[in-house]
């Protein structure tokens, strides 16, 4: 039987997930074993056209021409799996959606006519269709693993949606907001990450997204009755998942009300 | 520990706080893995022990609805503090644990249980709630149909040492569960701690065995006396009721209350009252498997009514609003829990109102819901 | 709880009731679309001697790596040294043994679960109602209805699939008729050449004729909405909830009642369902999201 062939594809982006993937090291033997890396320029001289069976999607559409680029390379692909928050919410550069583009641009090029961009980052979802979104900033290799495995398997995928709160309690991490009054944005962040910060006493910074059915409003309130700005509530929701519509709604509606008080 | 054992009528006898020091040496000579409160992460934990500076030596929780702090006591109390955000179901019932193991073979699959030796515990400051909290999770893990092998071999071994509140939290409502704040059973030795030592009841031959190894007097009338006043400051100290008359009832027959939306809207549906609720049970199993998927273990992990794939079924879920999993957890916790284990599920220790990241109360919701019953 | 169907010897046969037992599929036997009939036997002989189960209970069938499935047994109580369990292909698990072949291995826990009310029907008349998927879980009861016939009245069986090709066990329907069972059957959709009922099955149950609702106990299983349906016209054709009979499905996943996963109310569908008196769980049913 032949092994299924496999890309990774790069978009806008830090190459944090794609690097997650080299990381994986010994796991990353057995996938190779299994599948055929057919194109992966972080890794390999080899690059070959499609069709591929899986593709990895790492990075937002900023880009006329990546907005092109991912139509092609949906028709080539079988599976297509969007890796990590600028593929799956658009990423930290999405901080500019809704500002003015052009003012950026002549703020830091000198001849900005030569760039090409969008007005927005945009997730891949927003272009064309994604089989699977692995979120995280950056992704977790072992999630990584699972879902390339579960998929030679022909399983579902475990990649579990609740928040990161379920995490700090199993590994036994104290609530840095209860105990300590740190803002964290656990209770409404998915899981993914094994609640890395709040284990050396931050609280998260939402780097999985929103959680399932998030209750944004209520963790703001709370905040803010507790001493948070609005501003500072707004700020840290707009990090690697401002796109998130969840995050984006959240911060976008304390942002009005921090315009109505002024 | 056994209850049955208990030597009902041994008079207290009283413990300095010199000899106090060495029972750290005396459970280690009996195999104890001491597990008892320190302060970690900003907060007094339960976690391993190996002496008595390991304790919170002057140091109390102030505690409110959504906030936990330390703060300094103005003596050396050992034992100056309620309860924190652990509890003792971590030891018994751990987050994550492996229940059983697939090997592939010629044959086919084989089955077999994880090795594993079970720990020999000994608790050490267990509150009233808390011995409420561990008969419950007895009834759950060991009296039903079906025993759970990884508690029972815990349990079994366990010895507790109880040491009886003497002060009481804002979040503590103890009293209206009629689970303390005094320690009546299911413990091997209780302590009441006086600021020259404890006075200490010893109830079965296992507390027997250590206290026996360590110097001690029979409690005076005036070391009774003062433990008895000690302890009467925390019953005075509880300010929380929740009113349980006919609570089973008043809930079941209120599955459509407005209240019930009404805390959705602050409910974060985060898990973090079930994470640290001491009774709450529910687990997931997950698969855990080699890169050659021929050795395969089954990890059990705490799971919470809360998350939202806790209801699938047949591709959909059953619970998916924040409204119906609050109403899953609060009925189950204390209606339902009496249908099915003749008790509620609840011992009034106040954790989840404290850890709640946005302080709910659900002495609160239960009096909304009296208060205009549909 | 449910006491007369309690079944308390489980627990002994299987001291650690999170290990399974290694079975082996004997025989597999395709039915309908996407559903097929697998034949297991425990292999170790000890274990194979002491597995007895009721009409009604369950297994757990395990895949190592995709995880358990409670699957109810689909055979002949009588002949356990075979368990038969029908299986549609619906998720991971199904899908994996969906791909197994004779002689593959696989996980066994059980049996567990309550069991339908056999003795309570002795000399009555018993209509049983299954709707898609909710055929195999009475099907050891017909087997012992019929291996029994002398010792109850009129039996019915009403039949409700979605369309004539996804009706199960189409040899042995006939031969169940032939032995006494009353065949009733609809379809929701009807193929070219279908001459039968189309509709709901509450519809053959309003057009049973000679029906003693005083006399008649009744077991239902298949989707919860029919199993509403269908209780709520027994009860308007004058049975009781007392007499009627329902199996129930949550997200089973340790069987034992310690993982919380399938309660509805105060039942945990696993070891106090998954067959209730009706009565005892219609509150429950009624309320959406419980």
């Amino acid at each position: 039987m032949e092994k299924p062939k496999l890309g990774v594809f790069k978009f806008a982006s830090c190459d944090g997930c794609q690097l997650s993937l080299l990381d994986a090291e010994d796991q990353l033997l057995a996938v190779a074993g299994a599948v055929d890396i057919v194109h992966f320029p972080e890794a390999s001289s080899r690059i070959e056209s499609g069709p591929y069976d899986i593709a990895l999607i790492e990075g937002s559409i900023t880009t006329p021409h990546d907005a092109e680029r991912i139509q092609q390379i949906r028709r080539d692909s079988k599976f297509l799996m969007t890796i990590g928050a600028c593929a799956t919410a658009g990423g930290i550069q999405a901080l500019r959606n809704g500002a003015d583009t052009d003012e950026f641009m002549r703020a830091v090029y000198a001849t900005p006519e030569y760039i090409q961009v969008l007005n927005k980052s945009t997730p891949i979802a927003e272009h064309v269709k994604v089989d699977f979104e692995l979120r995280g900033c950056p992704i977790n290799q072992y999630q990584l693993i699972e879902v390339i495995q579960s998929l030679l398997a022909g399983r579902n995928p475990r990649t579990p949606k609740h928040s990161v709160c379920l995490d700090c309690k199993r590994r036994g991490t104290v609530c840095v907001t209860v105990a300590q009054g740190t803002a964290c944005l656990g209770p409404v962040t998915q899981s993914g990450c094994e609640a890395i910060c709040p284990s050396y006493n931050r609280g998260c910074y939402g780097c999985y997204g929103p959680a399932p059915q998030p209750n944004l409003v209520s963790l703001s309130t709370h905040s803010l009755k507790e001493g948070t700005s609005p501003a500072e509530m707004a700020h840290s929701l707009q990090n690697f998942n401002v796109h998130a519509p969840a995050f984006h709604n959240e911060s976008q509606r304390l942002t009005d009300q921090i315009e109505e008080q002024n | 520990m056994s209850e049955g054992l208990q030597a009902a009528n041994a008079p207290p006898c009283f413990l300095s706080k010199e000899q106090f020091a060495k029972l750290f040496k005396v459970l280690r000579a009996l195999e104890y893995d001491v597990i008892g409160p320190t302060i970690d992460q900003e907060a007094i934990v339960y976690d391993r022990i190996s002496s008595i500076d390991d304790l919170p030596r002057g140091w109390t929780d102030i505690q409110e609805p959504g906030k936990y702090r330390l703060e300094k006591r103005n003596d050396d109390a050992l034992f100056g503090y309620v309860v924190g955000p652990h509890s003792w179901k971590q030891n018994l019932f751990p987050p994550v644990t492996t229940l059983s193991v697939a090997d592939r073979t010629d044959e086919g699959w084989q089955f077999s249980e994880p090795e594993q030796d079970a720990p020999k515990f000994a608790f050490l400051g267990v509150r009233a709630c808390e011995l409420a909290a561990l008969k419950i999770q007895d009834r759950v893990f060991l009296e039903g149909p079906y025993i759970d092998p990884q508690y029972q071999g815990r349990r079994n071994q366990a010895l507790v040492i109880a040491v009886n509140c003497t002060q009481a939290a804002s979040t503590c409502f103890c009293t209206s569960m009629k689970t303390g704040p005094r320690c009546k059973a299911g413990y091997d030795l209780a302590l009441t701690e006086l600021p020259e030592g404890f006075v200490v009841e010893v109830v079965t031959p296992q507390g027997e065995a250590v206290i026996n190894a360590l110097e001690t007097q029979i409690a005076t009338e005036e070391n009774q006396n003062q433990a008895e006043a000690a302890r009467q400051q925390a019953v005075d100290q509880i300010t929380r009721t929740m009113d349980t008359t006919d609570i089973r009832d008043l809930l079941m027959s209120n599955l459509e209350h407005p209240q019930w939306d009404d805390v959705a809207e602050r409910c974060l549906s985060c898990t973090n009252c079930t994470m640290v609720c001491p009774t709450c049970f529910c687990s997931s199993v997950e698969e855990v498997s080699d890169l050659t998927g021929d050795h395969v273990e089954r990890e059990r992990q705490w799971d919470s009514c809360f998350n939202v794939d806790f209801s699938y079924m047949n591709g959909g879920l059953v619970r998916n609003s924040i409204r119906n999993r609050y109403r899953q957890w609060m009925t189950h916790k204390l209606a339902t829990w009496i249908d099915q284990f003749g008790t509620s599920g609840c011992v009034g220790c106040g954790r989840c109102i404290t850890w709640c990241p946005v302080g709910i109360d659900l002495t609160q919701e239960v009096a909304a819901i009296r208060e205009k019953q549909t | 709880m449910n006491s007369s169907c309690a079944t308390g010897e489980t627990s002994n046969a299987q001291p650690n009731p999170w290990v399974p037992q290694t079975a082996r599929i004997r025989e597999i036997t395709p039915e309908v679309d996407n559903v097929a009939t697998y034949h297991l036997t425990l292999v170790d002989p000890a274990a194979a001697n002491a597995y007895h189960f009721q009409p009604g209970q369950f297994n757990m069938l395990y895949v190592p790596g995709a995880g358990e499935s409670a699957i109810s047994m689909s055979g002949d109580p009588d002949s356990p040294e075979t368990l038969a369990h029908t299986i549609r292909l619906a998720g991971n698990v199904t899908k994996s043994i969906s791909e197994m072949k004779v002689g593959d291995t696989l996980g066994l826990r059980g049996p567990f679960g309550t069991s339908w009310p056999l003795e309570a029907c002795k000399g009555r008349d018993v209509i049983l109602v299954a709707g898609g998927i909710g055929l195999p879980p009475l099907r050891p009861l017909i087997y012992r209805l019929l291996a029994e016939r002398q010792q109850y009245g009129r039996l019915h069986l009403l039949y409700g699939a979605r369309s004539p090709d996804m009706r199960l066990y189409t040899a042995e329907r006939s031969l169940w008729s032939e032995r006494g069972l009353e065949l009733k059957e609809t379809v929701d959709r009807s193929n070219p050449g279908w001459l039968g009922n189309v509709g709901v099955v509450p519809l053959l149950l309003e057009r049973l004729e000679s029906f003693e609702p005083k006399q008649t106990t009744m077991m239902i299983c298949g989707p919860e909405l029919m199993m509403r349906f269908t209780a709520r016209t027994a009860m308007q054709r004058g049975m009781t909830a007392e007499q009627i009979w329902v199996s129930t499905e949550r997200n089973m996943q340790c069987a034992v009642g310690l993982c919380g996963h399938c309660q509805l109310g105060p039942e945990f569908i696993c070891k106090d369902g998954p067959i209730f008196r009706y009565d005892q769980i219609s509150p429950y049913f009624k309320v959406e999201g419980l």
